[in-house]
């Protein structure tokens, strides 16, 4: 099944250049399509909601319009980093249960937009990528750098929401432990 | 949209509406004249509007009903449960031919049985048939509004012979809208007047649906001696465009010529003012020609009103103006926030007149989209008769608070799920009369219907007094069906509320009425996507009662803003009670997350949301609890800081964080930060679930 799958990116890529959004994520680079993309935003404040998984960071205001966060680095299990100048929100949108939603990730800096050809991209790594190699859709390569292409539909999907809902209640019951004793809030990072 | 056609169609339906539940209305009071003439009513409308549509089998068919009900009307026949029988079944046969014109040879056999049983119960010959289709022309000829003029002066000897004139001014006032002048020009110099001679004449404009001789009537006694006249005004009271001027109204009262009018409009324009200077007419005249206008331009104005309260709007463009008006709140908000930091107090008076045309901006737009959720409640009164009758069960429906508000697309995703428990009441919930009788019940069962505010939310109950839930039953299904292991130990609550659960169907045989594959599951999942929840009560012999809470889902509601470190949340005023202080010392005892404090000698358990959303630091000297009632309880929530009332535009969190406990939504602020809205009930549910 996944197979299959990855079988058909990979015809897909090979036969029509991709424009991509490049960002960084703990110093390795990622890309989404663009096709995917709504808007790039400076980092704001974002309004944590309580008892939540972590890399869910919260809310923000996007015209009037409530959008959530996710922070990549939590959900890939990477070292925490703190807010900078080059902290963006990049806006996708992302399709939950046939309903397009826009979605804001956190990412460490924007780099820019690029073009691959089919050539440039080679299906993801059975092992030793970072993040799991569900949430790849294929690895992309310029100038001797590699770029991670991501699959949001999937890293978004309805299984990764349940099991986040799962976590989502362990989350609460666990912070209201810690809680007792007096620490820990979900959004670490200051505004 | 505009298409004429649907709008036929969309009417048809909403008089066949009118006339279904005036039906089953009539079944329990066929005494009522109303209810007769407002079926009548219905079905008149119908044929005539489907004539015109080229609906001809339709209106053929109708006609045949009307002629038969007018006889009803007409008291030749009394209201009989087979005649309803026979006529809600014409209706449905109606609502078929509204969708299908171009009848089928089954739908026209069908048609044509429904004659013959309506034949049975009232024999209808065809000349009455004649009778019957002339009477109603003429009938409608007088629905038509005309302006009368009318002018008399009574005989000076008309008050020394007895007459009064009150009681004709009281007479004409009833028949129509009036518009009375008196003219006095007549009347002497005071020292010469003689009260008991009568000078004085009227000038009365009466817009009425009667005819010329009903009015004429009036008059009847004092026609003689009196000099009466009365005349229609020539003036199209559909035109609703044109107002008269008053010159054309002169003109037409014979006053004076067109060409006199002409002149004078030559020179100027106030045309009431200068042909009284110029003595054409008298003061008295213009004043009644004035009040002759003023009368024409209510009448139309009326109309206007009337046309205004049946435009049709598309459901999307509502919610676009609600969007809209939303954003407006958030600006004002913002607006007012500003105004307060600069103290300008120019700009502060502008902010509260748009503080003022906002808040009645929004309750406008709000309660146009409000409708009481009564409407949907005829159809169940059809559903509970017609499958009653099927199963040879009695059932009465007891319906309350019909007049219970609710957002239009709520009740619109209301109706099937609604539709789906009710049917489960009468299939599985009442029993049988014998076995009812047996047990000591009264023969016919009862569904009661209820719908009421609580707090933020609208409570509908749906209880019946049949049989209740067979709990071992469900239990031994559910094993059955590997819902639950066969050692799992559950409450009673519990195995009952596995009906909720996939695929799960009582009923011993699947009937046609509920046993249709689709389960109580999907009721569930409908009333959860509107935000709701369902709860079942259950006591055996005793009857159930399903229980749906259900948001008003307003899109704007009046909140308490607190604080809790940095965040700012939002609470619904209208659950809140009373806000207190609560210094350290006074910290009652704590059981887990619930803790009590005690306000005025009374304990009430409260939580720190704070602690609860798991926020670091101190935990200030003073905290201020929130007091909130749900029912009969008391509820606290312990905050940092309480800022005030707070006009909160509820936005949804987005499927991501759809579902979490304790939030029902989130609302931009006026600084354009997000602010979490809190669900009240959730979080003490969730907190007294922690706490058991």
């Amino acid at each position: 099944m996944a197979n299959e799958k990855q079988q058909a990116v990979e015809a897909a890529l090979i036969h029509e250049p991709l424009q991509l959004l490049t960002f960084l994520l703990d110093k390795e680079v990622y890309g989404i399509d663009i096709s995917q993309i709504q808007e790039v935003l400076e980092y704001r404040k974002v309004t944590p909601v309580p008892r939540t998984p972590d890399y869910m960071l919260g809310v923000i205001n996007l015209r009037g319009n409530v959008v959530s966060v996710v922070d990549l680095r939590r959900l890939f299990d990477m070292h925490v980093g703190h807010i900078s100048v080059d902290t963006c929100i990049v806006i996708v949108d992302v399709e939950v249960d046939g309903e397009k939603t826009p979605m804001g990730i956190l990412v460490d800096a924007v780099k820019q937009v690029i073009t691959l050809s089919g050539g440039q991209i080679s299906p993801p790594p059975r092992f030793g990528s970072r993040i799991d190699n569900r949430f790849i859709s294929g690895m992309g390569k310029q100038n001797e750098e590699f770029i991670v292409i991501l699959d949001l539909p999937r890293v978004f999907s309805q299984e990764e929401m349940e099991e986040l809902i799962d976590t989502a209640q362990f989350a609460g019951a666990a912070s209201l432990e810690e809680a007792t004793e007096g620490d820990h809030e979900p959004g670490e990072h200051p505004g | 949209m505009s298409d004429p056609l649907n709008t036929f169609r969309t009417e048809a339906e909403e008089h066949l509406c009118t006339l279904e539940s005036s039906l089953l209305e009539m079944e329990e009071k066929p005494n009522d004249a109303d209810l007769v003439a407002a079926c009548f009513r219905a079905m008149h409308t119908i044929k005539g509007a489907g004539g015109m549509f080229g609906f001809d089998d339709l209106s053929a068919f109708t006609h045949h009903l009307e002629t038969a009900f007018d006889k009803v009307r007409n008291g030749q026949y009394p209201v009989t449960p087979e005649l309803v029988s026979v006529m809600l079944d014409a209706k449905d046969h109606i609502a078929g031919m509204l969708r299908h014109p171009q009848q089928s040879p089954v739908q026209a056999l069908v048609g044509q049985s429904l004659l013959t049983r309506l034949n049975k119960i009232i024999p209808v010959d065809a000349i009455a048939l004649e009778k019957a289709a002339a009477s109603q022309k003429v009938e409608r000829k007088h629905n038509i509004e005309t302006a009368f003029r009318i002018r008399f002066t009574p005989c000076s000897s008309a008050l020394t012979d007895g007459f009064d004139v009150v009681p004709i001014l009281r007479e004409l006032r009833s028949l129509g809208s009036c518009y009375v002048t008196t003219l006095a020009a007549e009347l002497p110099e005071l020292r010469e007047l003689d009260p008991e001679s009568c000078r004085l004449s009227w000038d009365i404009i009466l817009i009425t649906e009667q005819s010329l001789d009903t009015l004429k009537d009036t008059f009847i006694f004092v026609a003689d001696d009196w000099q009466v006249n009365i005349e229609k005004v020539d003036s199209d009271l559909s035109d609703v465009e044109h107002f008269d001027y008053i010159g054309e109204i002169l003109v037409e009262r014979g006053l004076i010529t067109v060409d006199q009018v002409n002149n004078i409009l030559e020179t100027k324009p106030k045309t009431g003012e200068l042909l009284r200077d110029s003595g054409l007419v008298s003061e008295s005249d213009i004043v009644a020609a004035l009040s002759e206008q003023k009368a024409l331009r209510d009448a139309k104005e009326r109309k206007s009103e009337a046309q205004d309260t049946t435009v049709r709007v598309p459901a999307s463009r509502l919610d676009k103006l609600m969007n809209l008006v939303g954003e407006l709140v958030i600006v004002q908000a913002r607006m007012n926030q500003l105004a307060n930091s600069r103290e300008d107090e120019e700009m502060m008076s502008v902010t509260e007149d748009l503080d003022r045309l906002t808040v009645e901006l929004r309750d406008n737009t709000f309660s146009i989209r409000m409708l009481p959720i009564g409407t949907t409640f005829g159809r169940f009164r059809r559903l509970v008769r017609d499958l009653s009758r099927e199963l040879g069960k009695k059932i009465r429906l007891e319906t309350e608070g019909a007049e219970t508000e609710l957002d239009k697309m709520v009740i619109d995703r209301l109706g099937n799920p609604m539709v789906h428990l009710i049917r489960n009441s009468i299939d599985h919930g009442i029993e049988l009369p014998d076995i009812r009788a047996a047990a000591g019940k009264d023969r016919t069962g009862t569904i009661h219907l209820s719908a009421e505010h609580a707090e933020s939310h609208v409570v509908i109950h749906i209880r019946d007094d049949g049989a209740g839930l067979d709990t071992t039953r469900i239990r031994t299904m559910a094993i059955e069906r590997g819902l639950i292991g066969s050692e799992q130990k559950l409450s009673d609550e519990e195995i009952n509320n596995l009906i909720f659960e996939p695929g799960f169907s009582t009923a011993q045989e699947v009937t046609d009425i509920s046993g249709r594959g689709v389960g109580m599951d999907v009721v569930r999942r409908s009333i959860q996507d509107l935000g709701g929840q369902v709860t079942l009560y259950s006591a055996p012999g005793r009857g159930s009662e399903i229980k749906i809470t259900l948001p008003m889902t307003l899109a704007i509601m009046e909140g308490l803003m607190v604080a809790v470190a940095d965040e700012r949340y939002v609470l619904p005023l209208r659950a809140v009670e009373e806000c207190v202080e609560m210094q350290q010392g006074e910290r009652g005892g704590q059981t887990s997350s619930k803790r009590l404090v005690e306000i005025r000698g009374e304990l009430v358990p409260y939580m720190r949301l704070r602690e609860w959303f798991g926020v670091e630091g101190e935990v200030p000297q003073i905290e201020q609890v929130v007091v909130t009632r749900v029912g009969t309880d008391r509820f606290g929530f312990s905050v940092d800081e309480v800022i005030g009332q707070y006009q909160t535009v509820i936005k949804r969190l987005g499927k991501f964080y759809e579902g979490t406990v304790g939030f029902a939504g989130a609302t931009i602020l006026g600084d354009g930060n997000v602010a979490m809205i809190l669900d009240t009930t959730g979080l003490i549910r969730a907190v007294e679930t922690e706490a058991a």
